[in-house]
């Protein structure tokens, strides 16, 4: 599944998606930052409720395939410039992080 | 053996906000050349954890990505206050960092233990009040 078909779902709302056709191979949660980037998995949609410029960063460098915001978390219209000028997909829900998993889990 | 090509970079130690500008330039560089997705990944979450330590801990510092045949180095070198006990400091959840900084996601004890994870080789040299290096190599 991609990241533009994952974004079709109701309960997912579009931030931003420069690079919609991110493949997804599974789900990664977490907020701290570098537990993150020593765990996640390359295309794992990451849940987080962090929201700080890092995320961006740690986002690329992660190369996850996108930024799942859960409890309708929001990002500063900067962060989100930023991410655009990334290629970082970002979607918000307001789901809880175990609910946007479940979620997920059925769809891929 | 001399490197095939050299990447070098001035860390800034005051804006937190930017860090991670050095490995996200690196990540760019090594797709322009062609390397697995896993190898770029393994080199440039090493790289960034690294800077970050350096704007946390050491007010910047430079940054050098040496590429060779069949690895790549990636030398961290700092002037800051030096590293007391490399030993405690490589096991995971241990951290010096302020509360400021772990309100942002950071200072979980992760950074030296996960340059180690993503890494082939690494050697911290350090001497307290005068600085540290890290150097690390990822297999190509």
């Amino acid at each position: 599944m991609t990241v533009y078909e994952l974004s079709q779902n109701s309960q997912f709302n579009v931030l931003c998606l420069p690079e919609p056709e991110r493949e997804i191979s599974g789900v990664y949660i977490g907020d701290l930052l570098s537990w993150v980037m020593g765990r996640a998995q390359g295309d794992n949609v990451w849940i987080t409720i962090m929201s700080n410029i890092n995320v961006i960063a740690v986002a690329s460098l992660s190369d996850v395939s996108c930024v799942l915001l859960a409890e309708d978390v929001t990002l500063e219209e900067n962060i989100l410039k930023t991410a655009i000028e990334k290629g970082i997909n970002i979607l918000s829900t307001p789901l809880a992080a175990y609910e946007t998993a479940i979620k997920i889990s059925g769809m891929i | 053996m001399s490197e095939l090509l050299n990447f070098h970079f001035d860390v800034d130690g005051n804006d937190f906000t930017s860090a991670g500008q050095a490995s996200i330039q690196i990540k760019k560089n090594l797709r322009r050349l062609g390397l697995d997705p896993e190898t770029i990944r393994r080199v440039s979450i090493a790289m960034y954890e690294g800077e970050i330590n350096m704007v946390i801990h050491a007010h910047g510092g430079e940054a050098d990505v040496n590429i060779y045949e069949n690895y790549i180095e990636i030398i961290l070198k700092d002037n800051g206050p030096g590293i007391k006990n490399i030993e405690q400091a490589m096991q995971e959840g241990f951290s010096t960092a302020p509360d400021q900084i772990r309100s942002l996601g950071f200072g979980a004890g992760m950074g030296l233990p996960n340059m180690k994870r993503y890494t082939d080789y690494m050697k911290i040299e350090s001497e307290v009040g005068k600085g540290t290096t890290v150097t690390m190599r990822v297999d190509i």
